[in-house]
Protein backbone atom coordinates (compact mmCIF):
# COMPACT_ATOMS: atom_id res chain seq x y z
CA UNK A 1 0.00 0.00 0.00
CA UNK A 2 1.65 3.66 -1.24
CA UNK A 3 1.66 5.44 1.76
CA UNK A 4 4.76 7.96 0.79
CA UNK A 5 3.54 11.25 1.47
CA UNK A 6 2.50 10.17 5.25
CA UNK A 7 6.30 8.29 5.46
CA UNK A 8 7.84 11.10 3.94
CA UNK A 9 6.75 13.61 6.40
CA UNK A 10 7.35 11.33 9.57
CA UNK A 11 10.92 10.43 8.21
CA UNK A 12 11.75 14.70 7.62
CA UNK A 13 10.22 15.24 10.88
CA UNK A 14 12.60 13.11 12.64
CA UNK A 15 15.62 14.49 11.30
CA UNK A 16 14.10 18.18 11.92
CA UNK A 17 13.53 19.00 8.78
CA UNK A 18 10.63 21.30 7.17
CA UNK A 19 9.26 19.85 3.94
CA UNK A 20 8.24 22.48 1.22
CA UNK A 21 6.30 22.60 -1.36
CA UNK A 22 5.53 24.98 -4.39
CA UNK A 23 1.79 25.27 -5.94
CA UNK A 24 2.04 24.01 -9.24
CA UNK A 25 0.07 23.30 -12.29
CA UNK A 26 0.29 23.27 -16.22
CA UNK A 27 -1.76 21.20 -18.37
CA UNK A 28 1.14 20.73 -21.11
CA UNK A 29 2.56 17.06 -20.15
CA UNK A 30 5.94 18.14 -20.57
CA UNK A 31 5.86 21.00 -18.80
CA UNK A 32 3.81 19.56 -15.75
CA UNK A 33 6.70 16.88 -15.71
CA UNK A 34 9.75 19.69 -16.21
CA UNK A 35 7.90 21.25 -13.29
CA UNK A 36 7.88 18.13 -11.07
CA UNK A 37 11.70 17.41 -11.68
CA UNK A 38 12.77 21.11 -10.88
CA UNK A 39 10.94 20.35 -7.71
CA UNK A 40 12.51 17.30 -6.82
CA UNK A 41 16.03 18.39 -7.83
CA UNK A 42 15.81 21.76 -5.74
CA UNK A 43 18.39 23.02 -2.90
CA UNK A 44 15.64 21.82 -0.37
CA UNK A 45 13.61 19.20 1.11
CA UNK A 46 10.20 19.02 -1.71
CA UNK A 47 7.46 17.46 -2.05
CA UNK A 48 5.99 17.75 -5.64
CA UNK A 49 2.45 19.04 -6.59
CA UNK A 50 -0.12 18.65 -9.26
CA UNK A 51 -2.31 21.53 -8.87
CA UNK A 52 -5.62 21.01 -11.17
CA UNK A 53 -7.31 23.60 -12.96
CA UNK A 54 -10.54 25.52 -12.40
CA UNK A 55 -12.53 23.75 -15.20
CA UNK A 56 -11.53 20.71 -13.53
CA UNK A 57 -12.53 22.05 -10.59
CA UNK A 58 -15.76 23.57 -10.84
CA UNK A 59 -16.41 19.76 -12.72
CA UNK A 60 -16.28 20.85 -16.32
CA UNK A 61 -14.19 17.85 -17.70
CA UNK A 62 -15.76 18.31 -21.32
CA UNK A 63 -14.36 21.78 -20.96
CA UNK A 64 -11.40 20.64 -20.25
CA UNK A 65 -10.71 17.93 -22.33
CA UNK A 66 -11.96 19.90 -25.11
CA UNK A 67 -8.57 23.05 -24.60
CA UNK A 68 -6.72 20.13 -24.40
CA UNK A 69 -7.50 19.15 -27.84
CA UNK A 70 -7.41 22.20 -29.08
CA UNK A 71 -3.67 22.72 -27.78
CA UNK A 72 -5.19 25.68 -25.20
CA UNK A 73 -3.14 26.25 -22.07
CA UNK A 74 -5.43 25.96 -19.61
CA UNK A 75 -4.90 26.62 -15.59
CA UNK A 76 -3.85 23.68 -13.90
CA UNK A 77 -3.48 20.11 -14.74
CA UNK A 78 -6.39 18.34 -16.16
CA UNK A 79 -6.21 14.94 -14.05
CA UNK A 80 -9.86 13.89 -15.55
CA UNK A 81 -9.12 14.60 -18.88
CA UNK A 82 -6.11 12.94 -18.90
CA UNK A 83 -6.95 9.62 -17.18
CA UNK A 84 -4.97 7.09 -15.20
CA UNK A 85 -2.67 5.86 -17.52
CA UNK A 86 -1.08 9.46 -18.78
CA UNK A 87 -1.15 10.34 -15.11
CA UNK A 88 0.97 7.48 -14.27
CA UNK A 89 3.45 7.88 -17.22
CA UNK A 90 3.82 11.79 -16.03
CA UNK A 91 4.92 10.40 -12.50
CA UNK A 92 6.79 7.41 -13.91
CA UNK A 93 10.57 7.97 -12.50
CA UNK A 94 9.38 10.96 -10.36
CA UNK A 95 7.19 9.76 -7.93
CA UNK A 96 8.34 7.49 -5.60
CA UNK A 97 8.93 7.06 -0.99
CA UNK A 98 11.56 10.14 -1.70
CA UNK A 99 9.40 12.10 -4.19
CA UNK A 100 6.13 11.95 -2.78
CA UNK A 101 3.47 13.93 -5.20
CA UNK A 102 0.38 15.69 -3.49
CA UNK A 103 -2.53 16.23 -5.91
CA UNK A 104 -4.04 20.37 -4.86
CA UNK A 105 -7.35 21.68 -6.11
CA UNK A 106 -10.95 23.18 -4.52
CA UNK A 107 -13.59 21.04 -6.10
CA UNK A 108 -16.40 21.01 -4.14
CA UNK A 109 -17.63 17.92 -5.10
CA UNK A 110 -14.43 15.98 -5.82
CA UNK A 111 -15.06 12.08 -6.74
CA UNK A 112 -14.27 12.23 -9.77
CA UNK A 113 -11.35 13.37 -8.83
CA UNK A 114 -10.54 11.27 -5.85
CA UNK A 115 -11.71 8.32 -8.44
CA UNK A 116 -8.86 9.37 -10.83
CA UNK A 117 -6.27 10.11 -7.89
CA UNK A 118 -6.76 6.23 -6.62
CA UNK A 119 -6.28 5.02 -10.09
CA UNK A 120 -2.79 6.77 -10.89
CA UNK A 121 -1.56 5.64 -7.27
CA UNK A 122 -1.04 9.33 -5.72
CA UNK A 123 -1.73 8.81 -1.69
CA UNK A 124 -2.16 13.02 -1.25
CA UNK A 125 -4.85 15.35 -1.61
CA UNK A 126 -6.04 18.44 0.19
CA UNK A 127 -10.18 20.28 0.61
CA UNK A 128 -12.61 19.83 3.08
CA UNK A 129 -16.37 19.82 3.17
CA UNK A 130 -16.42 23.30 4.39
CA UNK A 131 -12.86 24.63 3.51
CA UNK A 132 -13.79 23.83 -0.51
CA UNK A 133 -17.40 25.09 -0.51
CA UNK A 134 -17.33 28.57 1.42
CA UNK A 135 -14.64 30.22 0.12
CA UNK A 136 -15.24 29.70 -3.69
CA UNK A 137 -18.04 27.84 -4.69
CA UNK A 138 -22.02 28.14 -4.63
CA UNK A 139 -23.06 24.90 -3.66
CA UNK A 140 -25.02 24.30 -0.63
CA UNK A 141 -22.96 23.43 2.08
CA UNK A 142 -25.33 19.96 2.68
CA UNK A 143 -24.63 18.45 -1.07
CA UNK A 144 -20.66 19.40 -0.41
CA UNK A 145 -21.13 17.68 2.41
CA UNK A 146 -22.78 14.52 0.76
CA UNK A 147 -20.28 15.14 -2.33
CA UNK A 148 -16.77 14.59 0.25
CA UNK A 149 -18.77 11.93 2.23
CA UNK A 150 -18.75 9.44 -0.60
CA UNK A 151 -15.55 10.74 -1.99
CA UNK A 152 -13.24 10.18 1.15
CA UNK A 153 -15.05 7.08 1.30
CA UNK A 154 -13.88 6.23 -2.01
CA UNK A 155 -10.47 7.41 -0.85
CA UNK A 156 -10.39 5.42 2.39
CA UNK A 157 -11.36 2.17 0.96
CA UNK A 158 -8.93 2.06 -1.64
CA UNK A 159 -6.50 -0.75 -1.70
CA UNK A 160 -3.77 0.61 -3.15
CA UNK A 161 -2.96 3.54 -1.26
CA UNK A 162 -3.23 4.35 2.22
CA UNK A 163 -5.04 8.02 1.63
CA UNK A 164 -3.79 11.54 3.42
CA UNK A 165 -5.93 14.54 3.19
CA UNK A 166 -4.77 17.90 4.21
CA UNK A 167 -7.75 19.94 5.59
CA UNK A 168 -7.84 23.71 3.67
CA UNK A 169 -9.50 24.78 7.23
CA UNK A 170 -6.73 26.53 7.64
CA UNK A 171 -6.74 29.17 4.82
CA UNK A 172 -10.25 29.36 4.37
CA UNK A 173 -11.01 33.01 2.48
CA UNK A 174 -7.12 33.32 2.94
CA UNK A 175 -7.02 36.20 5.33
CA UNK A 176 -8.85 38.36 8.03
CA UNK A 177 -9.98 35.14 10.31
CA UNK A 178 -8.69 34.69 13.71
CA UNK A 179 -6.77 31.90 14.61
CA UNK A 180 -9.82 30.32 16.87
CA UNK A 181 -12.19 29.27 13.67
CA UNK A 182 -9.75 28.28 11.54
CA UNK A 183 -8.69 26.05 14.47
CA UNK A 184 -11.89 24.99 15.03
CA UNK A 185 -12.96 24.34 11.52
CA UNK A 186 -9.07 22.27 10.99
CA UNK A 187 -10.18 19.60 13.89
CA UNK A 188 -14.09 19.35 12.45
CA UNK A 189 -12.68 18.66 9.63
CA UNK A 190 -10.40 15.91 10.49
CA UNK A 191 -12.88 14.82 12.36
CA UNK A 192 -14.82 14.28 9.24
CA UNK A 193 -12.23 12.63 7.49
CA UNK A 194 -11.36 10.43 10.67
CA UNK A 195 -15.10 8.87 10.88
CA UNK A 196 -15.06 7.70 7.10
CA UNK A 197 -12.10 5.76 7.65
CA UNK A 198 -8.90 8.14 6.42
CA UNK A 199 -5.82 7.68 8.70
CA UNK A 200 -3.18 10.24 7.52
CA UNK A 201 -4.51 14.04 7.81
CA UNK A 202 -2.52 17.58 7.89
CA UNK A 203 -3.84 20.61 9.91
CA UNK A 204 -3.31 23.66 7.81
CA UNK A 205 -2.51 27.06 9.10
CA UNK A 206 -2.06 30.62 6.66
CA UNK A 207 -0.19 33.31 8.27
CA UNK A 208 -1.50 35.87 9.51
CA UNK A 209 -0.58 39.38 10.27
CA UNK A 210 1.62 39.03 13.53
CA UNK A 211 4.48 36.42 14.08
CA UNK A 212 3.52 36.32 17.58
CA UNK A 213 -0.15 35.29 17.29
CA UNK A 214 0.20 33.63 14.63
CA UNK A 215 3.18 31.28 17.13
CA UNK A 216 0.90 31.36 19.84
CA UNK A 217 -2.01 29.93 17.11
CA UNK A 218 0.11 27.09 15.87
CA UNK A 219 1.18 25.86 19.88
CA UNK A 220 -2.90 25.98 20.20
CA UNK A 221 -3.09 24.14 17.04
CA UNK A 222 -0.88 21.42 17.81
CA UNK A 223 -2.14 21.23 21.03
CA UNK A 224 -5.67 20.30 19.92
CA UNK A 225 -4.82 17.91 17.15
CA UNK A 226 -3.33 15.88 19.73
CA UNK A 227 -5.94 15.98 22.14
CA UNK A 228 -8.99 15.09 19.11
CA UNK A 229 -6.48 12.96 16.67
CA UNK A 230 -4.27 11.19 18.97
CA UNK A 231 -4.90 7.37 17.34
CA UNK A 232 -4.75 9.13 13.76
CA UNK A 233 -1.55 9.87 11.95
CA UNK A 234 -1.30 13.89 11.24
CA UNK A 235 0.87 16.86 10.95
CA UNK A 236 0.81 20.81 10.52
CA UNK A 237 0.78 22.34 7.28
CA UNK A 238 1.94 26.24 7.26
CA UNK A 239 0.94 28.51 4.67
CA UNK A 240 3.20 31.23 3.52
CA UNK A 241 0.83 34.76 3.67
CA UNK A 242 -2.29 34.18 0.89
CA UNK A 243 -3.47 37.69 1.08
CA UNK A 244 -2.35 40.52 -0.89
CA UNK A 245 1.35 40.17 -1.51
CA UNK A 246 4.71 43.02 -1.02
CA UNK A 247 5.35 44.14 -4.30
CA UNK A 248 9.03 44.51 -3.49
CA UNK A 249 11.07 41.42 -3.71
CA UNK A 250 13.09 42.28 -0.76
CA UNK A 251 9.84 42.56 1.16
CA UNK A 252 8.17 38.74 -0.20
CA UNK A 253 11.17 36.96 0.06
CA UNK A 254 11.11 38.39 3.82
CA UNK A 255 7.33 37.44 4.08
CA UNK A 256 8.17 33.85 2.83
CA UNK A 257 11.51 33.25 4.72
CA UNK A 258 9.61 34.35 8.04
CA UNK A 259 6.81 31.73 7.38
CA UNK A 260 9.71 29.34 7.11
CA UNK A 261 11.24 30.39 10.04
CA UNK A 262 7.72 30.39 11.87
CA UNK A 263 6.93 26.65 11.01
CA UNK A 264 10.01 24.93 11.87
CA UNK A 265 10.18 26.97 15.31
CA UNK A 266 6.96 25.97 16.14
CA UNK A 267 7.17 22.49 14.98
CA UNK A 268 5.35 22.38 12.02
CA UNK A 269 6.41 19.90 9.47
CA UNK A 270 5.74 21.02 6.13
CA UNK A 271 5.37 24.70 4.29
CA UNK A 272 3.67 25.85 1.11
CA UNK A 273 5.27 28.50 -0.13
CA UNK A 274 4.60 31.53 -2.04
CA UNK A 275 6.99 33.41 -4.80
CA UNK A 276 8.62 36.87 -5.15
CA UNK A 277 6.14 37.35 -8.10
CA UNK A 278 3.18 36.34 -6.47
CA UNK A 279 1.69 39.89 -6.49
CA UNK A 280 2.09 39.77 -10.13
CA UNK A 281 1.82 36.63 -11.61
CA UNK A 282 1.67 33.20 -11.49
CA UNK A 283 5.16 31.73 -11.43
CA UNK A 284 7.60 30.19 -13.32
CA UNK A 285 9.28 26.89 -12.62
CA UNK A 286 12.47 28.94 -11.89
CA UNK A 287 10.49 31.61 -9.50
CA UNK A 288 9.14 29.15 -7.91
CA UNK A 289 12.58 26.42 -7.22
CA UNK A 290 13.93 29.40 -5.95
CA UNK A 291 11.24 30.44 -3.36
CA UNK A 292 11.40 26.96 -2.31
CA UNK A 293 15.27 27.15 -1.46
CA UNK A 294 15.02 30.39 0.06
CA UNK A 295 12.50 28.95 2.38
CA UNK A 296 14.17 26.42 3.22
CA UNK A 297 17.53 27.87 4.05
CA UNK A 298 15.07 29.78 6.55
CA UNK A 299 13.55 26.95 7.86
CA UNK A 300 17.15 27.04 9.65
CA UNK A 301 16.76 30.05 11.21
CA UNK A 302 15.08 31.19 14.59
CA UNK A 303 12.59 33.79 14.56
CA UNK A 304 13.21 35.97 17.56
CA UNK A 305 9.94 35.91 18.88
CA UNK A 306 7.91 35.89 22.55
CA UNK A 307 5.84 33.73 23.51
CA UNK A 308 2.60 35.29 24.05
CA UNK A 309 1.02 33.44 26.70
CA UNK A 310 -2.16 35.17 27.29
CA UNK A 311 -2.93 35.10 23.76
CA UNK A 312 -2.57 30.93 23.21
CA UNK A 313 -4.85 30.77 26.39
CA UNK A 314 -7.39 33.42 24.62
CA UNK A 315 -7.31 31.29 21.03
CA UNK A 316 -7.31 27.90 22.82
CA UNK A 317 -10.75 29.01 25.17
CA UNK A 318 -12.14 30.01 21.68
CA UNK A 319 -11.30 27.33 19.48
CA UNK A 320 -12.47 24.71 21.92
CA UNK A 321 -15.72 26.46 22.75
CA UNK A 322 -15.79 26.54 18.99
CA UNK A 323 -15.28 22.92 18.90
CA UNK A 324 -17.70 21.54 21.73
CA UNK A 325 -20.53 23.73 20.71
CA UNK A 326 -20.80 22.01 17.07
CA UNK A 327 -20.05 18.28 18.59
CA UNK A 328 -23.36 19.18 20.84
CA UNK A 329 -25.22 20.18 18.19
CA UNK A 330 -25.94 16.18 16.55
CA UNK A 331 -24.46 12.62 17.26
CA UNK A 332 -23.70 12.95 13.26
CA UNK A 333 -21.17 15.50 12.68
CA UNK A 334 -22.08 16.31 9.34
CA UNK A 335 -25.46 17.08 10.37
CA UNK A 336 -23.93 19.19 13.26
CA UNK A 337 -21.64 21.27 11.29
CA UNK A 338 -24.75 21.70 8.81
CA UNK A 339 -26.68 22.70 12.09
CA UNK A 340 -23.62 24.88 13.52
CA UNK A 341 -23.24 27.31 10.25
CA UNK A 342 -27.39 27.42 9.87
CA UNK A 343 -27.27 28.85 13.13
CA UNK A 344 -24.33 30.81 12.89
CA UNK A 345 -22.25 29.14 15.92
CA UNK A 346 -19.74 29.04 13.12
CA UNK A 347 -19.46 31.92 11.01
CA UNK A 348 -16.20 32.68 8.90
CA UNK A 349 -15.73 36.43 8.38
CA UNK A 350 -16.20 38.20 5.13
CA UNK A 351 -17.14 34.85 3.77
CA UNK A 352 -20.90 35.43 1.27
CA UNK A 353 -21.60 32.25 0.61
CA UNK A 354 -25.36 31.74 1.11
CA UNK A 355 -25.15 29.27 4.03
CA UNK A 356 -22.69 31.42 6.19
CA UNK A 357 -24.13 33.59 8.33
CA UNK A 358 -22.27 36.88 7.78
CA UNK A 359 -22.15 38.49 10.93
CA UNK A 360 -18.91 38.12 11.86
CA UNK A 361 -16.09 40.56 11.50
CA UNK A 362 -12.39 40.76 11.71
CA UNK A 363 -10.25 43.74 12.92
CA UNK A 364 -6.43 44.04 12.97
CA UNK A 365 -5.89 45.49 16.85
CA UNK A 366 -3.39 47.95 17.51
CA UNK A 367 -0.55 45.09 18.25
CA UNK A 368 -1.44 43.68 14.86
CA UNK A 369 -3.42 40.82 15.99
CA UNK A 370 -6.33 39.41 14.25
CA UNK A 371 -9.23 39.79 16.70
CA UNK A 372 -12.94 39.85 16.56
CA UNK A 373 -15.04 42.84 15.88
CA UNK A 374 -18.27 41.00 15.87
CA UNK A 375 -19.00 37.25 17.15
CA UNK A 376 -22.45 36.91 15.56
CA UNK A 377 -23.81 34.01 17.21
CA UNK A 378 -20.91 32.57 18.06
CA UNK A 379 -20.12 31.15 21.46
CA UNK A 380 -17.58 33.42 21.97
CA UNK A 381 -16.97 36.79 24.37
CA UNK A 382 -16.26 39.72 23.47
CA UNK A 383 -14.01 42.37 25.79
CA UNK A 384 -15.47 45.54 26.79
CA UNK A 385 -15.39 47.80 23.67
CA UNK A 386 -14.07 44.97 21.53
CA UNK A 387 -17.30 45.10 19.20
CA UNK A 388 -16.92 47.46 16.48
CA UNK A 389 -18.41 48.48 13.40
CA UNK A 390 -15.73 48.47 10.44
CA UNK A 391 -15.72 51.00 7.68
CA UNK A 392 -14.98 50.02 4.25
CA UNK A 393 -12.03 52.30 4.56
CA UNK A 394 -10.52 50.06 7.28
CA UNK A 395 -11.18 46.64 5.49
CA UNK A 396 -9.26 48.04 2.73
CA UNK A 397 -6.13 49.05 5.18
CA UNK A 398 -6.80 45.69 6.60
CA UNK A 399 -5.92 43.85 2.96
CA UNK A 400 -2.89 45.70 2.37
CA UNK A 401 -1.30 45.20 5.93
CA UNK A 402 1.04 43.02 5.65
CA UNK A 403 1.99 43.80 1.96
CA UNK A 404 2.40 47.43 3.45
CA UNK A 405 4.63 46.07 6.67
CA UNK A 406 6.73 44.89 4.55
CA UNK A 407 7.12 46.99 1.18
CA UNK A 408 8.12 49.53 3.96
CA UNK A 409 10.42 47.54 6.27
CA UNK A 410 8.53 48.97 9.23
CA UNK B 1 -32.89 52.69 0.16
CA UNK B 2 -32.40 49.01 -1.17
CA UNK B 3 -29.20 47.86 -3.48
CA UNK B 4 -28.05 44.39 -4.99
CA UNK B 5 -24.73 44.29 -5.02
CA UNK B 6 -23.33 41.37 -7.52
CA UNK B 7 -20.54 40.32 -9.53
CA UNK B 8 -20.33 39.22 -12.55
CA UNK B 9 -20.76 35.15 -14.00
CA UNK B 10 -17.10 34.44 -14.35
CA UNK B 11 -15.75 36.04 -11.58
CA UNK B 12 -14.93 34.23 -8.01
CA UNK B 13 -13.16 37.14 -6.14
CA UNK B 14 -15.34 38.48 -3.64
CA UNK B 15 -13.05 41.21 -1.66
CA UNK B 16 -14.33 44.11 -3.88
CA UNK B 17 -17.93 42.59 -3.28
CA UNK B 18 -17.21 42.89 0.72
CA UNK B 19 -15.78 46.43 0.42
CA UNK B 20 -18.95 47.88 -1.94
CA UNK B 21 -21.39 46.11 0.70
CA UNK B 22 -19.62 48.31 3.61
CA UNK B 23 -19.34 51.18 1.54
CA UNK B 24 -23.07 51.18 0.76
CA UNK B 25 -24.29 49.94 4.42
CA UNK B 26 -21.90 53.48 5.59
CA UNK B 27 -24.56 54.91 3.11
CA UNK B 28 -27.28 53.90 4.55
CA UNK B 29 -28.52 51.22 2.43
CA UNK B 30 -29.98 47.90 3.29
CA UNK B 31 -27.82 45.73 0.59
CA UNK B 32 -28.48 41.68 -0.40
CA UNK B 33 -24.93 40.72 -1.46
CA UNK B 34 -25.31 38.08 -4.39
CA UNK B 35 -21.67 37.23 -4.00
CA UNK B 36 -19.58 35.73 -6.81
CA UNK B 37 -19.89 33.98 -10.28
CA UNK B 38 -23.49 35.03 -10.44
CA UNK B 39 -24.93 33.55 -13.46
CA UNK B 40 -27.64 36.14 -15.53
CA UNK B 41 -30.27 33.99 -14.58
CA UNK B 42 -29.62 34.51 -10.92
CA UNK B 43 -29.09 38.04 -11.39
CA UNK B 44 -32.34 38.55 -13.26
CA UNK B 45 -33.96 36.53 -10.51
CA UNK B 46 -32.85 38.56 -7.60
CA UNK B 47 -33.48 41.78 -8.80
CA UNK B 48 -37.14 41.09 -9.13
CA UNK B 49 -37.37 39.69 -5.79
CA UNK B 50 -35.50 41.99 -3.75
CA UNK B 51 -36.70 45.31 -5.88
CA UNK B 52 -34.24 47.21 -5.48
CA UNK B 53 -33.15 50.77 -5.99
CA UNK B 54 -29.99 50.41 -7.90
CA UNK B 55 -28.39 47.38 -8.83
CA UNK B 56 -24.29 47.78 -8.25
CA UNK B 57 -22.05 45.47 -10.41
CA UNK B 58 -18.73 45.07 -9.12
CA UNK B 59 -15.98 43.11 -10.54
CA UNK B 60 -12.19 42.90 -10.85
CA UNK B 61 -11.54 39.75 -13.48
CA UNK B 62 -11.31 41.71 -16.54
CA UNK B 63 -14.97 40.30 -18.28
CA UNK B 64 -16.63 43.52 -16.99
CA UNK B 65 -16.73 45.07 -20.27
CA UNK B 66 -17.88 42.00 -22.02
CA UNK B 67 -19.84 40.67 -19.49
CA UNK B 68 -21.28 44.36 -18.32
CA UNK B 69 -22.74 44.50 -21.84
CA UNK B 70 -24.56 41.33 -21.73
CA UNK B 71 -25.99 41.83 -18.52
CA UNK B 72 -27.53 45.37 -19.43
CA UNK B 73 -29.21 43.93 -22.67
CA UNK B 74 -30.89 41.40 -20.90
CA UNK B 75 -32.35 43.97 -18.03
CA UNK B 76 -33.72 45.78 -20.69
CA UNK B 77 -36.03 42.74 -21.22
CA UNK B 78 -37.89 43.37 -17.96
CA UNK B 79 -40.30 46.46 -17.69
CA UNK B 80 -40.67 45.47 -14.05
CA UNK B 81 -37.08 46.78 -13.32
CA UNK B 82 -36.80 50.01 -15.41
CA UNK B 83 -37.24 51.92 -12.17
CA UNK B 84 -34.27 50.35 -10.95
CA UNK B 85 -30.65 52.15 -11.61
CA UNK B 86 -27.93 50.25 -12.47
CA UNK B 87 -24.08 51.00 -12.20
CA UNK B 88 -20.80 48.64 -13.02
CA UNK B 89 -17.37 49.39 -11.42
CA UNK B 90 -13.73 47.59 -11.14
CA UNK B 91 -11.05 46.26 -13.14
CA UNK B 92 -13.41 45.98 -16.65
CA UNK B 93 -10.88 45.21 -19.10
CA UNK B 94 -7.70 42.97 -18.68
CA UNK B 95 -5.66 45.82 -20.14
CA UNK B 96 -4.78 48.55 -17.46
CA UNK B 97 -5.94 52.22 -19.56
CA UNK B 98 -9.60 52.78 -19.38
CA UNK B 99 -11.15 51.83 -22.71
CA UNK B 100 -13.57 55.09 -23.78
CA UNK B 101 -15.38 53.30 -26.41
CA UNK B 102 -16.29 50.29 -23.69
CA UNK B 103 -17.26 52.41 -21.39
CA UNK B 104 -19.60 54.37 -24.22
CA UNK B 105 -20.41 50.51 -25.28
CA UNK B 106 -21.63 50.41 -21.48
CA UNK B 107 -23.86 53.60 -21.12
CA UNK B 108 -25.15 52.80 -24.41
CA UNK B 109 -26.35 49.54 -23.47
CA UNK B 110 -28.28 51.13 -20.54
CA UNK B 111 -26.12 51.66 -17.46
CA UNK B 112 -26.13 54.68 -15.66
CA UNK B 113 -23.24 54.97 -14.25
CA UNK B 114 -20.10 53.06 -15.00
CA UNK B 115 -16.61 53.80 -12.86
CA UNK B 116 -13.13 52.94 -13.15
CA UNK B 117 -9.71 54.20 -12.14
CA UNK B 118 -8.43 55.72 -9.07
CA UNK B 119 -11.44 58.49 -8.70
CA UNK B 120 -14.00 56.04 -9.01
CA UNK B 121 -15.70 56.23 -5.33
CA UNK B 122 -16.24 59.65 -4.87
CA UNK B 123 -17.20 59.72 -8.82
CA UNK B 124 -19.96 56.85 -7.78
CA UNK B 125 -20.76 58.81 -4.72
CA UNK B 126 -21.32 62.13 -6.50
CA UNK B 127 -23.86 60.01 -9.07
CA UNK B 128 -25.68 58.67 -5.70
CA UNK B 129 -26.30 62.10 -4.79
CA UNK B 130 -26.84 63.39 -7.77
CA UNK B 131 -29.55 60.53 -8.41
CA UNK B 132 -30.51 61.17 -4.64
CA UNK B 133 -29.85 58.05 -3.71
CA UNK B 134 -28.41 59.32 -0.98
CA UNK B 135 -28.64 62.84 0.56
CA UNK B 136 -25.83 65.03 0.51
CA UNK B 137 -25.72 65.63 4.68
CA UNK B 138 -25.26 62.50 5.35
CA UNK B 139 -22.34 61.74 2.62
Amino acid sequence: MISYFSDYIDSHKQKGELVVQPRMGFSRYKLMKQGLRATQRANAVTVGTLTLDSYTRVGDYEAATLALQNNQDINGYPIVSYGAEKTQRLLHGLQSASFPVQVRHGTALPLRVFQEMVDSNIDATEGGPVSYCLPYSQLPLKDAMQGWEAAVSHLASSQNILAHIESFAGCMLGQLCPPSLLIALNILECLFFKELGIQSVSLSYAQGTNLIQDYSALRVLRHLADKYLSDMRWHVVVYSYMGVFPNTFDGANKLIQNSASLASMTGCERLIVKTKVESQRIPLISENVEALALAYAASKQRLDLSFDNDEYLVILKEAENLIQAVLSENVDLSEAMLEAFKKGILDVPYCLHKDNKGLAKTIIDKKGYLKWANVGEMPLSLERNQKQAVTANAFLEMLSYVKQHYDEGV
Amino acid sequence: MKVVVSSISSDSHTWNLIYMQLLMEEFGFDVVNLGSCVSYDELIKQCHHVKPDLLLVSTVNGHGFIEGENIAEKLKNYPMLRRMKSVIGGKLSTKGAADNEAIDKLYAAGFDGVFMGEQSIPLFKAFLIKHQLIMKETA
